[in-house]
C-alpha cells in the first residue's frame, strides 16, 4: 500500500435560502424596504428592534408596532481589520451594537469609520440606507457617524414583504481518506482498486476508513476487474436542471466481480427497459488523455451480452 | 431517577489540522479502541450510541452517517445524533438510560474545524433574518460582548490576559492540549488587537479533535469502574436568539442551568469558555470563588475541537472524581453566540 498524503480539494457550497418572514418580521422587512425602522412594544413597555414575534415575558403574540429612529447610540463595538467576503463593508470597519432612539434593544451591524480611534461607546450613529431596497437587513448598508449632511433617501410605500432570500455559501477543503486516496489514484491510472477488511475479509470499493461491520480500516489492496453485474437499478424518467442524458436512462448498482459492495453508475448503450437484475456489464472508459483521480473516468457501464448471473449469487449484496 | 455515571473517557490529540476526512473516522477509531480497552468491553456491551457533530463544519450533508462506520454498526445499532456539541449528545444518552431501555451508552463528538473558515461558518448559526446575512463572525460577536463587560467595569483586558496565561500554563500538564505554556500577561498585552478589545490570546485556537465518553447505570457502572463519576445534576437552558435583546454581560441560561443542577460545594469547574472574558463572566455569574479550581485542563483556550469541546469538559471533570482528587465537580458546555445555550453537569463521587 503506497503511503502518500491524502488527496484534498476545495469545495464551494452555496444555496439561496428563501424564508417566509411572517407577520412580525414581515413588518420589519417591509419597513426597511420603505426606509423606516419598525419595532414592537412588549407588555413591559420595552420596544424590541428587530421585533420579536412573541412577548418575552408573557409569551403572547405581539401587536403594537412602533417606528423608531434611524439614528442612535453605539452601546458596544469591535474592530474588523480584515473584512470577510460577504460582510457589509470590504474595507476595515467596526461591528457595532446600536440602540436606536426609541428602542430598548440593540441592533448589530457595521459602522463605516476610518479606524478604531474613530469609534467609541456612546457615539451617535445613523443608518446609511441602500439606494435600492428590497426588504432585507442589507437594506441598511451600514451605520455612519451622525454628523454632517446626510444623503436624502426616497421613502416610498411598498407591498408587504413576505419572503427574504438569503444566499449562504461556504468553502471547505475536503480531504479524501488515505484509503480513498489509493482508490482515486488507481482510477487515474485506469485501475479499480478496492481493499479487503482484515477481519470479515469483505472487499470494499471504494476502500473504507472503517469497515461498517468491524469498525477497522480496510488495508489490503485488491485490484478489481472493470466488469460485473447489475444488482439493483432505477429508471430515471424525471428531467432536472443540469441533466446530461436524455431520459429515460438507468442508474444502477454495479457489483464488480470480486467486490462485496456495489458502485453506483449509469447503464447505457441499451434500452432502459432491457436492464435487469443480474445483467452482466462492463465499463466504458473515457479516453486516457481525460483521466483524472475520479470515477468519472468511467463514462458508464454497458451490457456485455454474457448470460445473466443467478439471483442467488448476488442476493446478499442487495 | 436512575443513578448514571461517567465510567470511561478518551480524547484525541487536539491539533491545528489533521489529514483526515471531515467525517471524523480517523480520529474516532483510536479513541473508541482506547475506551474499550480501559473498560474491558467491546461494542456489543454498548446499549445506545449518540454523537454530536455538524454538517456545517464538515461541508457535507449527513456527515455523521459516515462517522458511524467507526463503530462497525452492522448488525444495526441503537443510535442517535445531535447537531450540537457532544455534551448535548450525552444529555440525550442520559435521558435514554433514564427510560430504562439501556444500561450503557457511548457518546462521541468530533469536528474538523480546519476544513473551513471557522469564525465565518459560526456566523451561519445566527438569526437567519437579521444577523446571518451580515456574516458577523464568532470573534466579532465575542468582541462586542467583551467590550460590554469592560465598559461596565466587570473585567479588564489585563484580567482577560491573566485567564489566557493560566489556561495555557495549566495545559502544560495536559498531553492532549494544542497550546501549552504562555508568556506573562504583561508581555501578552503588548500584542496588537485581533478584534479590539480581543487579542489573539483571548481567542480559542482552531482545533481538530474528537472525544468519547461511556455512561453506565447503577450496578453496571460499579462493574465498569472502581470509582464512577455519578451525574447528580444535568441541565441545559437557552437564551434568546435576539442577540441585541440579551444582556451580554451575563449568561442567564447558564445561571438557570446551574441552579437547577445544584452546584453548591463544587471543588473543580471545567468551563467551556472559548474567549477569555467568558471565563470571567461565568465565574462571576456562578459565584465560583477562589477555592474552586477553574478548568485545570486548560480548557477551550488551549484546544477547541468544535462539537467535542463540551464533551471533553465532562470527561476532564469526571477524571477528578475517578482519581479521587475531588468529591464534587461541575462541567459546563456552551453553544450558540456569546454563551447563548448552556449545559451544566454536576458529578460526584461516592465512597
Amino acid at each position: 500500500m503506497s503511503v502518500t498524503a491524502p488527496l484534498s480539494a476545495p469545495i464551494e457550497l452555496a444555496f439561496d435560502y428563501t424564508r417566509s418572514v411572517g407577520p412580525t418580521l414581515g413588518r420589519f422587512m417591509t419597513g426597511l424596504a420603505e426606509g423606516r425602522i419598525v419595532g414592537v412594544r412588549a407588555s413591559d413597555g420595552r420596544v424590541f428592534v428587530p421585533p420579536v414575534e412573541y412577548d418575552p415575558l408573557t409569551g403572547a403574540a405581539v401587536s403594537e408596532f412602533v417606528d423608531v429612529a434611524d439614528e442612535g447610540s453605539v452601546i458596544s463595538w469591535t474592530w474588523a481589520p480584515s473584512p470577510l467576503e460577504g460582510q457589509p463593508l470590504q474595507t476595515p470597519f467596526a461591528w457595532v451594537l446600536v440602540k436606536l432612539d426609541g428602542a430598548d434593544t440593540s441592533i448589530l451591524h457595521a459602522l463605516d469609520v476610518s479606524g478604531p480611534d474613530a469609534v467609541s461607546t456612546g457615539m451617535r450613529v445613523r443608518v446609511r440606507w441602500a439606494g435600492e431596497r428590497v426588504g432585507a437587513i442589507t437594506d441598511i448598508v451600514c451605520f455612519e457617524p451622525a454628523e454632517g449632511p446626510r444623503t436624502d433617501i426616497t421613502r416610498t410605500t411598498v407591498e408587504p414583504v413576505e419572503i427574504v432570500t438569503t444566499p449562504v455559501s461556504m468553502s471547505v477543503m475536503h480531504s479524501a481518506s488515505g484509503n480513498e486516496t489509493t482508490y482515486l489514484q488507481g482510477l487515474e491510472r485506469g485501475k479499480l482498486i478496492g481493499q479487503r477488511c482484515p477481519q470479515c475479509k469483505k472487499v470494499y470499493i471504494p476502500p473504507r476508513g472503517a469497515c461498517p461491520v468491524d469498525g477497522v480500516p480496510t488495508v489490503e489492496n485488491v485490484e478489481l476487474p472493470d466488469r460485473g453485474i447489475v444488482t439493483t437499478f432505477c429508471v430515471v424518467n424525471v428531467p432536472f436542471m443540469g441533466q446530461k442524458i436524455q431520459p429515460p436512462y438507468v442508474a444502477a448498482y454495479v457489483l464488480l466481480d470480486g467486490a462485496d459492495i456495489a458502485l453506483m453508475h449509469l447503464i447505457l448503450e441499451c434500452d432502459a427497459a432491457d436492464v435487469r437484475m443480474g445483467m452482466r456489464v462492463e465499463a466504458k472508459w473515457r479516453p486516457e488523455s481525460e483521466w483524472v483521480p475520479g470515477l468519472q473516468n468511467i463514462e458508464y457501464f454497458r451490457p456485455t451480452g454474457e448470460p445473466d448471473a443467478d439471483y442467488d449469487s448476488f442476493k446478499e449484496h442487495l | 431517577m436512575r443513578d448514571v455515571a461517567v465510567v470511561g473517557f478518551a480524547q484525541s490529540p487536539q491539533v491545528r489540522r489533521t489529514d483526515g476526512t471531515t467525517n471524523g473516522v480517523e480520529m474516532l477509531i483510536p479513541i473508541f479502541a482506547e475506551v474499550y480497552e480501559k473498560l474491558g468491553i467491546t461494542k456489543s456491551d454498548i446499549g445506545f450510541w449518540c454523537s454530536g457533530s455538524s454538517d456545517y463544519l464538515a461541508g457535507r450533508a449527513f456527515s455523521f452517517i459516515s462517522a458511524i462506520d467507526a463503530i462497525g454498526p452492522v448488525p444495526p445499532i441503537n443510535e442517535s445524533h445531535v447537531e450540537a456539541d457532544g455534551a448535548w449528545a450525552l444529555y440525550e444518552a442520559w435521558c435514554k438510560i433514564q427510560t430504562g431501555d439501556v444500561d450503557t451508552a457511548l457518546i462521541y463528538g468530533f469536528g474538523k474545524s480546519s476544513a473551513g473558515n471557522l469564525p465565518r461558518t459560526m456566523a451561519l448559526q445566527l438569526d437567519p433574518y437579521t444577523l446571518a446575512p451580515l456574516l458577523p463572525d464568532s470573534v466579532a460577536v465575542a468582541g462586542l460582548q467583551a467590550r460590554l463587560g469592560i465598559d461596565a467595569g466587570l473585567w479588564s483586558e489585563a484580567d482577560m490576559a491573566e485567564v489566557a496565561v493560566r489556561s495555557r500554563r495549566d495545559a502544560e500538564s495536559n498531553p492532549y492540549a494544542q497550546l501549552r505554556g504562555s508568556k506573562d500577561a504583561a508581555e501578552l498585552l503588548t500584542d496588537g488587537y485581533l478584534a479590539d478589545p480581543l487579542r489573539r490570546h483571548d481567542v480559542a485556537p482552531i482545533t481538530d479533535g474528537a472525544a468519547v465518553i461511556v455512561l453506565a447505570a447503577e450496578d453496571r457502572a460499579r462493574e465498569l469502574s472502581a470509582n464512577p463519576a455519578w451525574i447528580t445534576g444535568i441541565e441545559h437552558r437557552v437564551d434568546s436568539a435576539n442577540l441585541g435583546a440579551r444582556d451580554l454581560t451575563t449568561s442567564a441560561s447558564t445561571v438557570a442551568a446551574a441552579r437547577a443542577a445544584g452546584i453548591d460545594g463544587v471543588e473543580v469547574a471545567e468551563l467551556y469558555t472559548p474567549f477569555t472574558h467568558q471565563e470571567l463572566l461565568l465565574r462571576r455569574d456562578l459565584g465560583l470563588g477562589d477555592h474552586v479550581r477553574i478548568t485545570p485542563s486548560g480548557g477551550a483556550l488551549a484546544g477547541n475541537p468544535m462539537f467535542a469541546t463540551g464533551l471533553v469538559r465532562i470527561g476532564e471533570a469526571a477524571a477528578h472524581i475517578s482519581s479521587g482528587a475531588a468529591g464534587k465537580v461541575l462541567a459546563h458546555a456552551t453553544s450558540g453566540p456569546a454563551l447563548q445555550q448552556n449545559l451544566v453537569c454536576v458529578l460526584e463521587g461516592r465512597s
